[in-house]
């Protein structure tokens, strides 16, 4: 078998690690990063391969796995988002140090631009903090390639690589060739060395010294080594330093303009090649081009000769895309540009899908109490900021201990505002149950919402562990949520379908006055994601929804309060018109009308 | 005629903009050109828009910058709107719109595909529809769009469902025809 085939970058990705032998893949799912661990599976599956791959409750959770199989001396990887590799930061700053047996990956993924984070944080610099070895894919098929240096390069001298792609390389597409895979199983044998692998602080001062030495070795790998890719190197004059995706478009823009300069890709930017740094001495200016800080610019360290991010040459914000690539090489050559013209309209808000209990339960949430604060946090669900029932978006998991936060600071005000925490069943899982237990054992007065859809909805509809199923789909353990906020310590605990509006809105104040003297009160508010729901389940659950003519007003308060994109007014009669391709009949707009003008059908 | 190309997808999301940027992009990996495409992912669920970008022959950055697209297809006509700046001078547009849509910077064709899929009684194809009035304009333009390997490409995607694939050969034909109409 040899297929052309058009690969994701997180495909390819996926396919360069089993290629080279990975035996054990985890990941917690993010943008633009999903892809990898869904693609190892589908691989697995297509090509018959014994490996495991599966998603962990959390990024630190996923890498420790990872490692573990590493210290064991299998090849494995680990997948996330750059602000995944936050939470994973512990052991992964302690990982470089005692290093690893079989090659380990570290796939951390940037997103310059933000399409879909927090924050435009570059993982190299995380490299450079932990010590550790980064490559930079430009493509798909780069990626694969680099997939199978970094194990090399990772087994050569026992140090976890990272693998460090942006969303253009994750989320395009390249035709490339793939092969049927034939793996070369390893069979674990750990060999025990407390020593190492459970190193005191004073063995972690030695092993700092020999990861240095490991790092001025890496600094001379040939397979890493930078490489010319246009022009000719002569030293002298001008010479352009590419690397990422910044480099595929680069390329694109000397050839069409015939520039004659010499142009190189690093492929490793940390750390960069000590011979490369010496080249680069012969040169009188430098550009470089690279997402999203002056990693590789950082280490050639001549602010008077080059030219970055750093100095200023370069935005330090959003992603570089091609037209500022070309526009800042011109620049930096001294050849005309002409900028295009470019009218930007504003697009679209993004919103919740129509039907989603996410819109009932925050609609539910500012009826129980209009004038409180709520803290929220990372998943479909942060668009409730359209609603009015999102104040504060900061990272996975920190809504509840900002519910405490809130309510701690306005405690010696006259009026304590409520407090309504909004969290998703997969972000609860993965760093809301700390937080939980820490405002019980403080009697912290607030409300919990989970909001449980029993998937990972906004990266792609990945299982949580309350789904009962596993990364390949099969039946594994379900994770009870209402068992586990019982063990910590919470006593008001209820569930129910946000659907059943006024009800869900009762209990929602039930919990407030609840909280008063009790401490968290939580309020799981169940339905699945409809995404995940199958068609006939859907029809056979739907309700008709139709605007009574003779009471609708043309107020526009549903549309404006309650904003389900199927709902909208309609200009000539200046009534409100529900569209039929978009409804999916969760008649939750019925009790949203004051006037009562939406009504089901059959009860007209 | 050049078989490098630049093509632009723009539309809202639930639109299936993706879907026929996979099946053009297959239709010219069959006749064994090299492919790039890239999309915008993000918070936009659906409703919000969606832009693809596909680009066939030697290239090796994923995005196409401003004044640089050969062609667009717009499923809206305010996709048009949005992103017809990505056009060069005199490229060439297609935009599902029932009504005129102007611009004397680039060749404008517009049509009707949303009638068309309702009349073929689904609606939610007029992205097919649109594929098949791409095609039969940019057909002046370029081969690098093969009406056959398209075909095959349709046949193969929906194997298991051959009147799925029927549905859509007669959407796109359709849509052919559309052009030829205008
Ligand atoms: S994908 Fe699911 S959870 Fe997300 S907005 Fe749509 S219905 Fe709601
Ligand atoms: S029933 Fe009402 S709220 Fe539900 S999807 Fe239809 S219009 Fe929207």
């Amino acid at each position: 078998m040899n297929t052309k085939r058009l690969m994701l970058g997180n495909e390819a990705l996926a396919y360069g690690l089993l290629k080279n032998g990975c035996q054990m893949a985890y990941a917690y799912p993010g943008t633009p990063s999903s892809e990898i661990l869904s693609a190892v599976v589908a691989l697995k599956k297509e090509m018959d391969l014994d490996i495991h791959a599966q998603w962990a409750v959390n990024e630190k959770v996923a890498f420790e796995t990872a490692y573990a199989g590493a210290q064991a001396g299998l090849r494995t990887a680990v997948a996330m988002k750059q602000v995944g590799l936050n939470v994973a930061a512990d052991p992964l700053m302690s990982s470089v140090y005692l290093g690893v047996k079989g090659g380990f990956v570290v796939i951390s993924a940037d997103d310059p631009g933000p399409h879909s984070s927090q924050t435009e944080q570059d993982s190299r610099l995380m490299a450079v903090m932990a010590k550790l070895p980064v490559l930079d894919p430009d493509s798909p098929r780069q990626a694969a390639e680099l997939a199978g240096i970094a194990f090399e390069l990772s087994e050569a001298f026992e140090i976890p690589v990272m693998l460090r792609p942006t969303t253009r390389v994750c989320h395009s597409r390249q035709s490339m060739d793939v092969e049927k895979i034939e793996m070369t199983q390893r069979e674990a044998a750990f060999e025990k060395n407390p020593g190492r692998w459970a190193a005191t602080p004073k063995f972690r001062l030695q092993l700092h010294k020999e990861l240095e030495v490991k790092l001025a070795k890496i600094a001379d790998y040939e397979p890493t080594r930078p490489r010319l890719v246009s022009g000719t190197a002569k030293g002298g004059g001008q010479a352009i330093v590419l690397s990422g995706v910044a480099a595929a478009n680069a390329r694109d823009i000397i050839k069409e303009r015939n520039l004659d300069i010499p142009v190189y890709q690093v492929v490793q930017p940390f750390p960069l090649h000590k011979e490369f740094i010496k080249e680069m001495d012969t040169y009188d200016e430098i550009l470089v081009l690279e997402e999203t800080w002056g990693v590789i610019e950082m280490q050639l360290a001549d602010k008077n000769r080059v030219k970055g991010k750093n100095t200023g040459f370069i935005s330090p914000t959003g992603e570089l895309l091609p037209e500022n690539v070309e526009e800042r090489i011109c620049a930096f050559v001294g050849v005309d540009y002409q900028a295009p013209q470019i009218t930007m309209l504003p697009g679209r808000r993004p919103t919740l899908c129509a039907g989603c209990s996410h819109r009932a339960s925050f609609y539910a949430i500012k009826k129980a109490a209009p004038k409180g604060i709520f803290t929220s946090d990372i998943g479909c669900y942060t668009l409730g900021c359209n609603l009015g029932a999102v104040d504060t978006v900061t990272c996975m998991g920190a809504g509840i201990s900002q519910a405490a936060g809130f309510t701690i600071a306005y405690a010696k005000n006259e009026k304590q505002p409520p407090v309504f925490s909004t969290i998703g069943d997969s972000t609860f899982f993965h760093s809301g149950i700390p937080g939980l237990i820490e405002t019980v054992t403080k009697k912290i007065p607030y409300v919990l919402v989970i909001l449980d859809n029993r998937t990972t909805a906004m990266t792609g509809h990945q299982p949580t562990p309350a789904s009962g199923r596993d990364a390949s789909g099969d039946a594994c353990i379900a994770v009870n949520i209402p068992d586990i906020v019982k063990g910590c310590g919470v006593n008001f605990i209820k569930t129910a379908d946000p659907y059943d509006l006024p009800a869900f809105i009762n209990i929602l104040k039930e919990a407030k006055a609840y909280c008063q003297e009790n401490g968290p009160a939580v309020v799981i508010a169940e339905h699945p994601c409809l995404l995940d729901m199958d068609r006939a389940e859907l029809k056979a659950s739907f309700k008709k929804v139709i605007v009574n003519r003779d009471i609708c007003d043309g107020c526009g308060y549903c549309v404006s309060q309650f904003e389900c994109p199927a709902l909208s007014m309609d200009n000539e009669t200046e009534q409100v018109c529900i569209d039929p391709g978009l409804c999916t009949g969760c008649a939750v707009c019925s009790f949203v009308c004051p006037k009562g003008a939406l009504v089901l059908e059959n009860q007209e | 005629m050049s078989n490098n190309q630049q093509i632009i997808i723009s539309g809202l999301g639930g639109q299936g903009v993706l879907f026929i940027t996979k099946l053009l992009a297959g239709a010219a990996m069959a006749d064994n050109l090299p492919v790039l495409t890239s999309e915008t992912h993000g918070m936009a669920q659906r409703g919000g828009n969606v832009i693809s970008y596909l680009k066939i022959g030697d290239f090796s950055g994923p995005l196409i910058r401003p004044a640089k697209a050969d062609a667009l297809i717009a499923l809206k006509a305010e996709s048009f709107a949005h992103h017809s700046y990505f056009l060069k001078p005199g490229g060439l547009a297609v935009v599902n719109s029932p009504d005129p849509v102007e611009d004397d910077r680039y060749r404008v064709f517009y049509g009707d595909a949303t009638a068309l899929a309702e009349a073929a009684g689904n609606v939610r194809s007029e992205n097919v529809a649109m594929l098949g009035f791409f095609l039969s304009a940019m057909k002046e333009d370029s081969h690098v769009f093969n009406p056959d390997s398209l075909a095959r490409m349709i046949k193969e995607t929906f194997q298991a469902k051959p009147a799925v694939a029927t549905n859509v050969l007669s959407l796109l034909g359709s849509g052919m025809q559309l052009y030829k109409q205008r």
